[in-house]
């Protein structure tokens, strides 16, 4: 019998720090086996945020720049544009990302930036405990939201690879999910299609993965998944949004 | 025909594996490893596919597939 | 033999980035420095460089702090309330010991304040200004040809002490028309950015961070960042004197409101009054050793600047007790700079 899943090389044989069940760890091996496929390994340098992730350095077998919190995109910006000839990619929590990080995100999408975005929407700050994140569902429990989100105080969970999708500079945009090895599967693919768009230097791309935090929702491990396919799917739609190699011209 | 290897000590005991496998051939056991988590172990191997859905599931890549 | 050229303060910090070596800019417009983008935009791209407006400070300083951890020259500029922007970036770049020159053409605040030539960000910019407890090398021009010579030096200091440095201007020195000799850039050898992320190319990982969580890492990594200011304490100190020799009154005074009382002490010589000009041109470090030894010897300072006293603050800790020093402040918002015949009569005010 041969080996037929392995661990990929991208990613280190070590211990990782995220709490039992929490996808973090799947979407980094996901964005590992990609590296791996498209063998850039030895040229990507990863610019890690703040949140659950911070610890990119630790898990990746890469070269990796930490950003402050929100600030990966524009960080990346200035890897990009001194070293055109590496791969680029953030890897981003949705506080990061779509709240105190929304002006640097649009704006590097907007730029068609040659990097690759890596959004983890886990509806809440897993890192500083489970409060209210812009992507919180609608009605859902947080530390700061105690009676749930309410719209018309809180706004409307954002949707940002929908929003993205929008703007001229951003060639792919997609969100995925990980709760079912089906979904991973797909995961797996779309991951790819955006390092794609990087590899041939076709612009921007980014892919939103809908992600557990068991921890911080209150949720056993199984409980959690049910609840990506319950609640956060029905809202936060799987799906290509923008697939245009040509955005660029 | 197909195998699976769960490295115990990586294993945080989720479960996730264990509803992922078409044929149910994973559980948790009892008994807790070296970080306290009641790790997965795979049960009636000989059924097994070597399909891999449990490993590409598992968020700690605790598991080997061969097939 | 360069030639001479009359050019703008800014345009000569904008050249003098170019001569260095530094091909990549990141900023946000604001006034009074916009004419350093704005040169930038126009020579950068013949020269392969890269130049981005960015949407704000935030994003301009985190860019460049990512081109900074590729190893490359890189600057950003700013005036005041942008410079506060940019503080959190400052901050991890301190942290995570990374090079790269910001100019500061600061306005007059608190607040949105007004774009007059102003002092009041010497606290800001030499104990730290962001979060952490950090320094970074400052440098105060006070002419064109200084925008341009110390704009260069300024990226050897970041390079030498992998370390944030500014250029600290104000209208006055930024917006003047000078003569101005583009000297090439003074060789100066530099350890190499064995640190500079590349993709492992084969080699070692390679990582850019500020975290530091390990039993005791960050108190080190504190002591150490401590050790290279104290280092630049006693290496990179710069000021510059005038008729200190015999002088029984000192005045202190930097950047532009230096011009001026350069030209009131030497009015006062002319009535026969033994007074001085120092004037430090690194404000960080600051010249504390140059400074005690040309006060003490006049035994009374008069410490001049455009706030209400900032600068000062430093001057009495480095000469100590011994020595009598006194302010005069002009904050910015009569809409005129103090005259030199205003200084002048300080100056005879505080002569004994
Ligand atoms: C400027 C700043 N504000 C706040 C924080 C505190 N903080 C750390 S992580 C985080 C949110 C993390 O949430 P998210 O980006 O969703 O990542 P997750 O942990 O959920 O993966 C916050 C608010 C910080 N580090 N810096
Ligand atoms: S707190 Fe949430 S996001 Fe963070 S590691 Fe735990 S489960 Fe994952
Ligand atoms: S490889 Fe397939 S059949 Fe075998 S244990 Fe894993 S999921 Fe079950
Ligand atoms: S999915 Fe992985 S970590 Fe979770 S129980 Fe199965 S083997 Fe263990
Ligand atoms: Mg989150």
């Amino acid at each position: 019998m041969q080996q037929v899943f392995t661990r990929p090389e991208s990613l280190k044989d070590v211990q990782t720090h995220f709490c039992p069940g929490c996808q973090h760890g799947t979407v980094h091996r996901l964005v590992a086996e990609a590296l791996d496929q498209f063998g850039v390994q030895q040229k990507t340098i990863g610019v890690a945020s703040v949140g659950c992730s911070v610890f990119l350095y630790g898990y990746f077998d890469i070269d990796v720049v930490e950003a402050p919190h929100g600030r990966a995109p524009a960080v990346a910006t200035g890897v990009k544009r001194a070293r055109p000839d590496s791969f680029v990619f953030t890897y981003q929590g949705d506080g990061d990302l779509a709240a105190i990080g929304t002006a640097e995100i649009i704006h590097a999408a907007n730029r068609g930036e040659d990097i690759t975005v890596i959004f983890v929407n886990n509806t809440t700050y897993g890192m500083t405990g489970g409060q209210m994140a812009p992507t919180t569902l609608v009605g859902q429990k947080t530390s700061t939201s105690p009676y749930g989100r309410n719209k018309a105080k809180d706004g409307a969970p954002i949707k940002m690879a929908e929003v993205l999708a929008q703007l001229g500079g951003v060639a792919y945009s997609a969100r995925v999910a990980v709760n079912s090895p089906k979904n991973v599967l797909q995961a797996k693919k779309v991951i790819k299609r955006a390092f794609q768009f990087q590899a041939e230097g076709k612009g921007f791309s980014f892919v939103e993965v809908l992600s557990s935090c068991p921890t911080n929702w209150g949720m056993a491990p199984l409980a959690a998944n049910e609840r990506i396919g319950e609640e956060m799917i029905p809202y936060f739609p799987l799906g290509v949004f923008k697939d245009d190699p040509i955005a660029q011209d | 025909m197909g195998r699976i290897e769960i490295d115990e000590i990586r294993c945080k005991g989720c479960g996730i594996c264990t509803v992922a496998c078409p044929k149910q051939l994973i559980k948790l056991c009892d008994k807790a490893n070296i970080q306290g988590y009641t790790p997965a172990e795979a049960v009636n191997q000989e059924l097994c596919t070597g399909c891999a859905l449990c490993a590409e599931i598992c968020p700690d890549v605790a598991i080997k597939v061969f097939r | 033999m360069s030639k001479r050229l009359f050019v703008k303060g800014n345009e000569a910090a904008a050249m003098g980035a170019i001569e260095a070596g530094c091909r990549y800019y990141f900023g946000y417009p604001i006034t009074p420095q916009s004419d350093i983008p704005e040169y930038l935009s126009r020579e950068l791209p013949k020269l392969d460089g890269e130049f981005i407006q960015a949407e704000s400070e935030v994003a301009a300083i985190n860019m460049l702090l990512g081109a900074s951890a590729c190893g490359v020259r890189a600057m950003t500029s700013s005036s005041s309330p942008g410079i506060s922007l940019k503080q959190e970036g400052i901050s991890y770049m301190a942290g995570a010991e990374l090079p790269g020159v910001i100019i500061n053409i600061s306005r007059s605040g608190p607040g949105l304040g007004g774009i007059d030539a102003s002092q009041s960000d010497y606290f800001q910019s030499v104990k730290g200004g962001g979060h952490g407890g950090y320094r970074i090398a400052v440098l105060a021009p006070n002419s064109v040809q200084e925008m341009y010579d110390l704009t260069m030096h300024a990226f050897d200091l970041a390079d030498q002490y992998r370390t944030p440095v500014m250029v600290l201007g104000d209208s006055v020195i930024g917006q003047m028309k000078e003569a101005l000799v583009p000297n090439p850039r003074p060789v100066r050898e530099l350890p190499a950015k064995e640190w500079a992320v590349r993709g492992k190319s084969g080699g070692e990982q390679r990582i850019v961070k500020s975290l530091f969580l390990g039993d005791g890492e960050l108190e080190a990594h504190n002591w150490r960042l401590h050790a290279k200011y104290r280092q630049m304490m006693e290496k990179e100190c710069l000021s510059e004197e005038f008729e200190t020799a015999d002088a029984t009154l000192l005045v202190t005074a930097y950047g532009s409101v230096a011009r001026i009382a350069h030209t009131a002490v030497a009015m006062a010589r002319e009535e026969g009054l033994k007074v001085g000009l120092f004037r430090p041109i690194t404000l960080c470090p600051f010249p504390e050793e140059a400074l005690k030894a040309a006060g003490q010897r006049a035994g009374r300072i008069l410490d001049i600047e455009l706030n209400t006293g900032q600068m000062v603050e430093d001057v009495r800790l480095a000469v100590g007790s011994g020595v009598e020093v006194s302010f005069y402040g002009r904050p910015p918002g009569a809409g005129s700079l103090p005259s030199p015949e205003e200084l002048l009569d300080q100056i005879r005010k505080h002569y004994a």
